[in-house]
């Protein structure tokens, strides 16, 4: 009994990581209806970014703040640079610049800082196991952190006049347009903090992975079950989706089919709720009129 | 409407031109031409480059199954790795395991990806444009994993993989292994490349573009969208499993890590660079992914990503319908029909 506890602990844990992955990925498929593939990437970026901050010497939690500040700059850039142009292209030309993103971004991290893997501290390093050996240090940490930035992203978007003026852009661009809204910027405000979001999973899941290039490669597919299995145009369901898929995930691996196929529990989930039912657990059933 | 873009009213039931057949003359010099530069590298080229040819061969033949599914059907994979690594994976098993000879593999091959084409064309219908790329992609990340597993290692290998080795040439020919190797390929390439064209130029072909580019219309003119999107799947598998034989044979080695998201990513740049929905693309495609990462690894081992990633970006930029579509619009400014 004490395993499965443990488990679904251990569970809820990583899933708040990709609760937090799954929540970057609403945010952009909100406002643009499109899935981007390289938010893997860019937290690993983000994450060398940190690493490399902290090896020159910088306290934990200035390289934290800073490297979300950088990583809110990289997203606006990318947004601004190469998503703008392409904004209204078909969908294959979006998907194909989101995979030149994936590709440019994964292999620059690999050729500046290196394949090989590398430690990165956690900053509520303790040896001692909490409540009797159920949870560890740095998975309540890191939990209490994803659901800060949850709480704080959720609080942004329902009192700031900012998110309020986000939501209105993404939710219909050519009214907000014209009671003033700059829509442009709305959707690269929403790269940013994307991105943004995307550091702090990073941050706070290579501690558990190791921090190497193809870090986020498995994040980012069970990012996308569970936002797909909340909902993929609802922020609260994604994140809902995120944890149940790290509690599915952690008890699939350790009681039903090993840790070998946790890639294809991901793909049996994300197959699964699109046969099933496509618009996730919590999310709108979208009608076109043709 | 997005779908008539620009197209003027008169000009859809205005007179079709339609262009004069090519003499048979000439198009039998066009064959004679194109079977001696197809062969002359059995003579210009050393084993190594050699073997880097049928490599890039046997990616444009992937690149033209993708093409199928992605360029002309329109229904968007990440994930043709897959049906490259159920192809390689089925010719080593038999070869083997069971000692079949290599010919006798590849109708099986084509068999069980072209059923497995088929069977993931089905969740494929309810998923549309970035759900589809997302469900192929986790697909193509997950398929290592599955090829490593314990309950198919007395088959697969596990993470060793499988080794193989090259037909021998018929006994009478001059030609060494590789140099075989090479003709092999291009005669199961060039078959594939003319179904290809054929289909394409068919009535079927026509269904195909046409559930691409209005699927509502194409209904309504009695395509069975969901049985052409299914075959579509069908065949594009059939042939990058065809070619992922041919890969498993010419490398005479399969392990799971080479099957890894990067094949089907490499496949899709391709498509893009060579020219989505063309079929003389797919072949600048297969050149392209095989020759441009030789050059970039010289400069470093992440440079080949990294020049991918720049030129994909490049192209759908600057070039969205490819190095084909270049070429296609030099030929109509020198008022040459390609």
């Amino acid at each position: 009994m004490d395993g499965l506890a443990h488990q679904i602990v251990a569970g809820i844990a990583t899933g708040g990581i990709y609760a937090s992955v799954a929540l970057a990925i609403v945010m952009i498929y909100q406002a643009t209806h499109h899935v981007n593939f390289a938010q893997g990437e860019m937290a690993t970026l983000s994450t060398f970014i940190a690493w490399s901050m902290i090896q020159a010497g910088m306290p934990y939690w200035v390289a934290f703040f800073g490297t979300i500040v950088v990583s809110f700059a990289i997203g606006v850039v990318v947004e601004r640079i190469l998503i703008r142009p392409v904004a209204n292209a078909p969908v294959l030309t979006m998907v194909g610049v989101f995979i030149g993103l994936l590709l440019i971004i994964g292999n620059a991290t690999g050729w500046i800082f290196g394949y090989t893997t590398k430690v990165f501290p956690s900053p509520f390093a303790s040896d001692k196991p909490l409540f009797g050996g159920l949870v560890s240090a740095h998975e309540l940490g890191s939990t209490l952190v994803t659901l800060t930035v949850l709480v704080l992203v959720w609080a942004f978007f329902r009192f700031t006049r900012l998110g309020l003026a986000m939501r209105a852009a993404a939710y219909n661009p050519r009214s907000a347009r014209l009671v003033g809204i700059r829509v442009g910027w709305m959707l690269a405000l929403g790269w940013g903090l994307a991105a943004a979001i995307g550091a702090v999973a990073g941050m706070m899941v290579a501690p558990v992975v190791f921090l190497d290039p193809t870090m986020m490669l498995g994040i980012l597919l069970y990012a996308f079950a569970g936002a797909l299995m909340g909902g993929i145009d609802n922020p609260a369901g994604a994140v809902l989706g995120g944890f149940s898929v790290g509690v599915l995930e952690n008890l699939a691996g350790a009681y039903v089919v090993g840790t070998e196929l946790k890639l294809t529990v991901a793909l049996a989930i994300i197959i699964g709720v699109l046969v099933v039912r496509p618009s996730g657990l919590f999310g709108r059933v979208v009608l076109s009129r043709v | 409407m997005s779908a008539s873009k620009g197209l003027h009213p008169e000009a859809a039931i205005g007179p079709i031109a339609v262009p004069a057949a090519t003499p048979a003359w000439r198009r039998g010099l066009y064959l004679l031409v194109g079977i001696a530069v197809a062969l002359a590298p059995l003579v210009l080229l050393e084993s190594f480059h050699l073997f880097q040819l049928t490599m890039a061969v046997i990616m444009a033949l992937a690149v033209l199954g993708l093409n199928i599914v992605c360029g002309y059907n329109g229904q968007i994979s990440l994930g043709h790795g897959a049906f490259f690594a159920v192809g390689a994976y089925a010719t080593a098993i038999l070869m083997s395991h069971f000692d079949w000879s290599f010919w006798a593999t590849l109708p099986v091959s084509a068999v069980v990806c072209g059923v497995i084409g088929y069977g993931i064309g089905f969740p494929a219908l309810r998923l549309a444009g970035h759900y589809l790329a997302l469900t192929t992609f986790s697909l193509a990340v997950a398929v290592p994993q599955i090829l490593k597993h314990k309950s198919i290692e007395d088959w697969t290998g596990g993470v060793q993989g499988l080794f193989l080795v090259k037909p021998d040439p018929p006994a009478g020919l001059p030609l060494s292994p590789d140099q075989w190797m090479y003709v092999v390929t291009l005669i199961v390439a060039g078959a594939c490349f003319l179904l290809a064209w054929n289909l394409i130029r068919s009535r079927i072909g026509r269904a195909l573009i046409a559930t691409r580019d209005n699927p509502t219309a194409a209904e309504a003119m009695g395509m069975d969208i969901a049985s052409l999107k299914t075959r579509a799947f069908a065949v594009s598998a059939m042939i990058t499993g065809i070619a992922g034989s041919l890969s498993a044979v010419a490398i005479e080695f399969v392990a799971p890590d080479s099957f890894s998201i990067f094949v089907s990513i490499t496949l899709f740049v391709g498509m893009v660079v060579g020219g989505v929905a063309s079929i003389l693309g797919s072949l600048f495609g297969g050149l392209f992914v095989l020759f441009v990462p030789n050059i970039a690894e010289a400069i470093s081992k992440a440079a080949p990503g990294v020049i991918y990633g720049v030129i994909l970006i490049l192209f759908l930029f600057l070039l969205p319908d490819g190095f084909a579509g270049l070429l296609r619009r030099i030929g109509q400014r020198l008022r040459i029909r390609p």
